[in-house]
């Protein structure tokens, strides 16, 4: 295969790429945008493969490293549960982190990549091989914490060292520092203490980052890690002077970047703020600082929540973390779907950050069959729990907590929340009294509109499937 | 005020003519003893409603045969005679319907009587007292039974059918007033299959009519008919008349005739004339819920049932009292919460804080000094329009927020333009290339993610990551370059820390696209 006819595949690669992120905007389009993404990288993958860059010789390495890795790829997007997504996304995404450090060394080792640049050309080159190694890494380490904080490995309160900033500050210091010397040395082996002291340094400084960061603005943390794996293939694009790798990095990095910006409106922060860690809590002390709300609850048990499901003609479900942790999406479906043949018009509330990635809840409702026609986004609903008779609040907390409106003292204040507590009658599924992820109290819980059933959210949802059907 | 021995609530009999209501329920019973309060009924007071003495002996109150003389508190449903006054003890409270503008001798003789009142039916209309606000509770009783004495008095069925014996068409019922009882009455009709039309003057109740199944029969005239409180007001003459046109073009159609409409402190609204009975079809039924206050329509007898053209028309005015034994549940939980709010100590006293909105609302006699009317309740129970209220104080913590984003602006684009100048200056034109290249594609990569439903946002990520595989291109391009092999070349390590990672890339690339295709596979309609 020529260069021209490499580099002309590159750009059709590159089309079907842009094509397949523009596909999902909708669920009709978005399995199309699917389909544009692999025929990309299959013709971006064989392009290269035939083409100038590859000889013969290495075919049989390149054959069995795609059939192992793949045989492994495939196996686990198979045996992964839905409610596991956000654990698999972040493994991921250190797997290409890994992968741009891998090759950012072994472009440096190898002399005959840079032979042909002098001067400021060689500066620039050895300043991307370094960029690249740095977000690599802290991407890799990054997304190992990511993932063992959300499948509970680690646990998910945030770690703050004392002098955190200071300690981050140093880090970077250090890695400038690092850079200036490893650009002035002058054979490979110089070269390699700097590049290696710089490696350990981002895996640390990606280690400690997340760790700060707390549970609840993990889908701000996984997008933002997103976008970090497309900066680091961006980089290496800019090492290998390679076009497609700079393209398809940047479309990466940026849609992980808004993504991020769109789940931190979601929560009213400031995206330096959860990058700065240390939110997400209660580590920092009681954090209520305005009134305690006061007041008694009204426990409910499964089978008044069936009486008040069946007597009401509208009923908005908010869905949280706590549905996927105890898999009751199927359950929350069974029951939807009895309470429409019944003729109640069931619909589902999402929070933008509810459960642990970007739109998590859609994917868990959508694996349990729910019709995504009536999964609707929370200002789309917002304003129709007055005429909504009962809002079933499953497993979520702080996403439906009217302090963000009503205190302006509540550390969660200004957050945009699903207006449950309008409903005729809210009924809250928790398994205690315990306060959220954030470690506010919730006022809702005092209400007199609200009912509170209490247990775990699977086997309280059987009980009540178990009530409406009799 | 801290009491020694609890106070005694005393229930008596209802003396009035076919009241069946009694103002406790031995749940309840129970409930006001965990207060600290004794109680004591008055024998064979819950006997019309189905509740006998011994239910209220196990539930732990005393059956007496008087409780005028001794009650500390006297819990009523409807306002004591003045027989009944006089037998209170002077100082008692007394808690029950009073209609304070109806009844200014009533309140004369009870302030004469040093007592202290609790009028249920002035019960300030905000949204913390609902739970206390027996006239919803009563009216929503009075609502749907008057959609079964219609029932009761109309000659069909009142759902569509087709028998074997031929079709029968469901019955058309027109409801006026949507409040309470206007809601309760749709729904109940609704519920037994009729086809049901409602209007009301206050135009947001439209959607709450059409929740019940009703379809909304709007007056076309603009004027916004809510009022204080969230009661309806007197409408002019223009809009009276056009209403008038609406009504009677309904009357000529349905079968039943519902009407709800009262306006508080003024008689019932006259709505449904004698023309109008007239041209309805003979055996059909009006219920006439307003039938106490003069009744909104001109033919209704209060408290009887008349014929008149053919047309049936029910001026029952004690509708709660046929549902005895749910309307006394109901007006016994309402009394309940009301002692809760007068005795958040739970000791058996209860205290009378003029300073709370809901009690200084209740209260129409303090200590013999006559207190009614209260001021008027500062927000409307239901505002019709909420003006920004649903925006929070989002921005509240960061002052000056505004001005500093067109500093931050300008700083931003100061910062880009030093770049800019930077990589112009030194960059080599190969860099400048791929420099333009990754600029373009971020901007790509803004506009196109800006499109995506939140919906989609797990599969964009898990396709985007997936996309990110694409460094399998530079780990490619690495495992056997066309170089000739060279001493200095470490070949074995480059070929392995580049097999390796194709390895690495290929897991997230195949299984990346595997899993979004098993996600978008699962959204369906």
């Amino acid at each position: 295969m020529s260069p021209t006819l490499s580099t002309v595949a590159y750009v059709g690669a590159t089309v079907l790429f842009i094509l397949s992120l523009g596909g999902l905007s909708s669920p009709e389009s978005s399995r199309r945008g699917n389909l544009y993404g692999m025929i990309g990288m299959a013709i971006a993958v064989l392009a290269t493969v035939f083409g100038p860059q590859v000889t013969k010789a290495g075919y049989p390495w390149i054959v069995a490293a795609m059939v192992l890795g793949g045989a492994i790829g495939l196996y686990a997007a198979r045996v992964v549960k839905m409610t596991q997504m956000p654990e698999l996304v972040a493994l991921m995404h250190s797997l290409v982190g890994l992968a741009a450090v891998l090759v950012g060394f072994a472009n440096y080792i190898d002399p005959v990549a840079s032979a042909g640049f002098k001067g400021a050309e060689k500066t620039i080159h050895e300043l991307e091989i370094y960029v690249g190694v740095l977000i690599g890494a802290v991407t890799f380490s990054g997304s190992i914490i990511a993932f063992g904080k959300l499948s509970a490995r680690i646990s998910g309160r945030p770690v703050l060292l004392p002098a955190r900033h200071w300690i981050n500050l140093a880090g970077l210091l250090v890695v400038i520092w690092c850079g200036g010397w490893f650009i002035h040395t002058h054979s490979i082996d110089a070269g390699m203490t700097p590049l290696v002291i710089m490696t350990a340094i981002a895996l640390l400084f990606g280690i400690h980052m997340v760790m700060a960061i707390g549970g609840a603005d993990m889908p701000v943390v996984v997008s933002m890690l997103n976008s970090y794996s497309g900066w680091a293939a961006a980089a290496t694009g800019f090492m290998l002077s390679n076009d497609l790798l700079i393209v398809t990095g940047a479309l990466v990095g940026s849609s992980g970047a808004i993504l991020s910006y769109i789940m931190c409106r979601a929560m009213n922060r400031n995206f330096v703020a959860v990058i700065a860690g240390g939110f997400g809590t209660g580590g920092g002390g009681p954090a209520v600082a305005g009134a305690q709300p006061a007041g008694e609850v009204h426990p409910i048990p499964a089978t008044e929540t069936a009486e008040l499901l069946r007597n009401a003609r509208n009923v908005i479900i908010v869905p949280g973390y706590g549905m996927a942790v105890a898999q009751a999406q199927h359950t929350v479906y069974e029951i939807t779907r009895h309470l429409r043949d019944k003729g109640v018009n069931v619909r589902f509330g999402i929070h933008p950050v509810a459960g642990r990635m970007p739109g998590h809840m859609n994917v868990l409702l959508a694996e349990a069959k729910v019709p995504y026609d009536i999964v609707l986004e929370m200002d789309e609903v917002n304003e129709d729990f007055p005429d909504t008779d009962v809002a079933m609040v499953i497993g979520a907390n702080d996403i439906v907590n009217p302090a963000a409106q009503e205190d302006p003292a509540s550390p969660i204040a200004g957050m945009p929340v699903l207006e449950v507590w309008k409903a005729k009658t809210s009924i809250v599924m928790k398994r205690s009294m315990a306060s959220g992820y954030a470690g506010v109290d919730n006022p809702l819980f005092y209400k007199d509109n609200n009912r509170m059933l209490f247990g775990d959210a699977k086997k309280m949802l059987d009980e009540v499937l178990v009530a409406l059907k009799a | 005020m801290p009491q020694l021995i609890a106070q005694l609530i005393g229930v008596p009999r209802e003396t009035a003519a076919g009241e069946k209501r009694v103002a406790t329920v031995p749940d309840v019973v129970e409930k006001l003893r965990k207060l600290g309060f004794r109680v004591a009924v008055e024998s064979g007071a819950g006997d019309p409603a189905n509740f006998p003495d011994d239910a209220y002996r196990a539930a732990g109150a005393e059956a007496v045969g008087d409780v005028w003389a001794s009650a500390d508190i006297l819990f009523k449903v409807r306002a004591p005679s003045t027989a009944e006054v006089e037998r209170m003890r002077p100082g008692a409270t007394l808690v029950s319907f009073i209609w304070p503008a109806q009844n200014p001798e009533l309140m004369q003789a009870l302030a004469a009587r040093k007592a202290t009142v609790l009028a249920i039916d002035s019960v300030p209309r905000i949204s913390r007292a609902q739970k206390l606000d027996a006239l919803s509770s009563m009216a929503n009783i009075a609502g749907y039974r008057a959609v079964i004495e219609a029932a009761h008095h109309f000659g069909r069925f009142f759902t569509g059918q087709i028998t074997a014996a031929g079709k029968v068409p469901p019955a058309k019922v027109f409801v006026i007033g949507a409040g309470v009882a206007g809601l309760a009455a749709i729904g109940a009709a609704s519920g037994l299959g009729a086809i049901v039309r409602a209007n009301d003057t206050r135009p947001e109740v439209a959607d709450q009519i059409k929740s019940l199944g009703g379809e909304f029969v709007p007056v076309e005239y603009i004027e916004e008919g809510t009022g204080v409180g969230g009661y309806a007001k007197v409408m002019s003459e223009g809009f009276q008349k056009a209403q008038a046109a609406v009504f009677a073009k309904q009357a000529k159609e349905v079968d039943v005739i519902i009407t709800t409409a009262l306006i508080p402190g003024k008689p019932a609204p006259r709505l449904i004339s004698a023309d109008m009975v007239r041209s309805m079809k003979p055996g059909s039924v009006i219920v006439d819920l307003a039938a106490e206050q003069g009744g909104n329509c001109e033919l209704t007898v209060p408290g009887e049932v008349v014929v008149r053209h053919g047309v049936t028309i029910i001026g029952y005015t004690d509708l709660p009292s046929r549902l005895a034994k749910q309307s006394s549940t109901l007006y016994a939980t309402n009394l309940l919460r009301l002692t809760e709010e007068l005795c958040k100590a739970k000791d058996g006293a209860i205290n009378v804080n003029m300073d709370d909105e809901v009690i200084r609302g209740t209260t129409v006699i303090k200590d013999g000094a006559i207190t009614w009317p209260p001021p008027p309740p500062k927000l409307s129970a239901a505002p019709p329009m909420k003006p920004a209220a649903a925006k929070p104080p989002a921005k509240a913590h960061e002052p000056g927020k505004a001005p500093a984003s067109a500093r931050a602006t300008a700083i931003a684009f100061l910062v880009g333009a030093f770049l800019f100048w930077f990589i112009g200056a030194y960059a080599p034109p190969a860099f400048i290339g791929h420099f333009t290249v990754f600029v373009l594609a971020c901007f790509v990569g803004y506009m196109v993610i800006w499109n995506v439903t939140p919906a989609l946002h797990t599969p964009l990520m898990s396709v985007t990551n997936a996309i990110s595989s694409i460094i399998a291109i530079g780990a490619l391009v690495q495992v056997a370059p066309p170089v000739a092999d060279s001493a200095d070349r470490p070949t074995t390590w480059i070929v392995a820390l580049a097999v390796v990672s194709i390895a690495l890339v290929a897991i997230n690339m195949f299984g990346g696209f595997a899993v979004t295709q098993r996600m978008l596979q699962m959204f369906r309609k």
